[in-house]
């Protein structure tokens, strides 16, 4: 019998270690696994290099992570939305290094790294300041930069519904990062505001599966970053 | 002050909601659309009766409607800019790979971008100044420009301090080299071509000297150039 489950986003995340680099999920608020996130906080880990697509804002989840100086280094595509205050303010003080890469290149490293594609050659980003130094080959007279695989220690994402073998479905736009970063992982942590048995989903509708999920965590009523933010809140 | 940035109806030129008319007709029935955030998303609006664009938000959705009604929205049902919208009959979701394989496999119709600047000869400027304090973020930007069959422009024709926005060569971080094809200003509608910039159009009452005196390289008219572009 497989079961994914694990009783606590703070069992789920118990071994990420000092100087894990930990992709998470997310475009905005959309898709932040913001219990795992908080979980992480509390767990202590520090030195991280964080994979994600902004920095969150407010002072909760990822910005309360970045504001709790546990976080090294970001790669990412937009590290200032609107009401981002802790990510620009540490950068600004060489607290946190940054890599910037386009969003799409990132969003094909990541799938490369967990495809097993060691790089791959793009013409995004070709003469301009984020292909410096990078080798730039001409395929079909057109001039390609190359990009490197991305991979991580663990992965932290949030899902609408996943069952006990670890298959995913997710919500709308929240979906966004979460398939490939579960993919490019040592160690996939899921947490879905469902869980149920396998077989129990639509086996054509899964969009993650679960050979690349390793811990399911029920969060039955995920928190937003908007409402946190809206209420004043911060973490811890 | 000019017209596109205050949305108010200037003496001279179009506001941004002619621009985004003024773009709007030229975008054909059926098309895959990406409209930047901020004044690009004002195309949406302005669509001639009759027409369906399929609207892409490289965040995950190919559908895209505007804003739902207020209370009505979904904190995870959003668009690039992070603000709450809703999908059309026949939207589709999808993760960020496949979103970008729609843009860098060229299969997107349309991109729709604000500029800092851009150059006679496509360069586009449009993601960072460059400036010591500022935080860079690029997002999808230069993935829109290098993937997408059709880059317009759309952008005030000068700075707030009156600078050229239109350039002989982008003094600012490039997006992407040679990637603009064409640009909608509140003064004129004008083609980057082999030769630069290119006159299809000028807004009603202004003059094409006016024009040419605001633009940092030299515009072409063609006298033989075809109508109804």
């Amino acid at each position: 019998m497989i079961d994914k489950r694990v009783a606590s986003p703070a069992e789920a995340v118990t071994d990420i270690f000092d100087g894990a680099t930990v992709m998470i999920g997310g475009f905005g608020e959309a898709g932040s696994p913001i219990e795992l996130i908080h979980a992480l906080i509390d767990q202590g880990a520090k030195g991280l290099t964080v994979v994600s697509n902004n920095t969150g804002t407010g002072l909760v989840g990822l910005a309360a992570l970045l504001r709790a100086e546990r976080v090294a280094k970001v790669i990412c595509s937009f590290p200032k939305t609107a009401g981002s205050t802790v990510f620009p303010d540490l950068y600004r003080a060489g607290k946190v290094q940054l890599e910037l890469v386009p969003q799409g290149t990132l969003a094909e490293r990541i799938r490369a790294g967990g495809a097993g594609v060691a790089a791959f050659y793009t013409p995004t980003g070709v003469g301009t300041p984020l292909a410096e130094g990078k080798e730039v080959r001409v395929f079909n007279g057109r001039e390609h930069v190359l990009e490197h695989g991305l991979r991580a220690d663990f992965t932290l994402i949030k899902g609408r519904v996943a069952d006990t073998h670890g298959n995913v479905m997710f919500h709308r736009t929240a979906r966004n990062f979460a398939p490939m970063m579960a993919t490019a992982a040592e160690v996939t942590i899921v947490q879905a505001a469902a869980v149920v048995d396998a077989g129990t989903l639509d086996a054509e509708a899964i969009v993650t599966q679960g050979i690349f999920v390793d811990r399911v965590v029920h969060v039955g009523q995920p928190q937003l970053e908007s409402a946190l933010n809206e209420a004043g809140a911060s973490y811890p | 002050m000019n017209s596109a940035a205050t949305g108010t109806r200037a003496a001279i030129g179009w506001t941004r909601e002619d621009i985004a008319r003024r773009l709007a007709q030229d975008i054909p029935n059926g098309s895959y659309v990406n409209l930047g955030i901020g004044i690009p998303e004002l195309v949406a609006k302005c669509v001639p009766e009759g027409r369906t664009l399929v609207y892409h938000t490289e965040n995950g959705l190919l559908g895209m409607g505007p804003s739902p009604a207020a209370g009505q929205g979904d904190p995870e049902l959003i668009n690039a800019g992070k603000r709450q919208v809703t999908m059309m009959p026949g939207a589709a979701f999808f993760d960020q790979a496949t979103s970008f394989a729609m843009i860098r496999g060229g299969h997107l119709d349309l991109s729709v971008l604000g500029a800092l600047q851009v150059a006679a000869n496509g360069d586009l400027a449009n993601w960072s100044t460059g400036a010591d304090d500022a935080i860079p973020a690029v997002g999808g930007a230069m993935d829109l420009v290098a993937g997408v069959k059709n880059v317009y422009v759309m952008t005030t024709h000068t700075t707030k301090d009156g600078e050229p926005k239109l350039v002989t060569q982008c003094t600012y971080p490039l997006t992407g080299r040679g990637v603009v094809n064409r640009i909608y200003s509140d003064l004129a509608v004008i083609d980057i071509t082999a030769r630069g910039f290119e006159l299809v159009e000028l807004a009603p009452g202004v003059s094409f000297e006016f024009v040419q005196e605001r633009t940092g390289a030299p515009i072409l008219r063609s006298e033989s150039r075809p109508s109804g572009h």
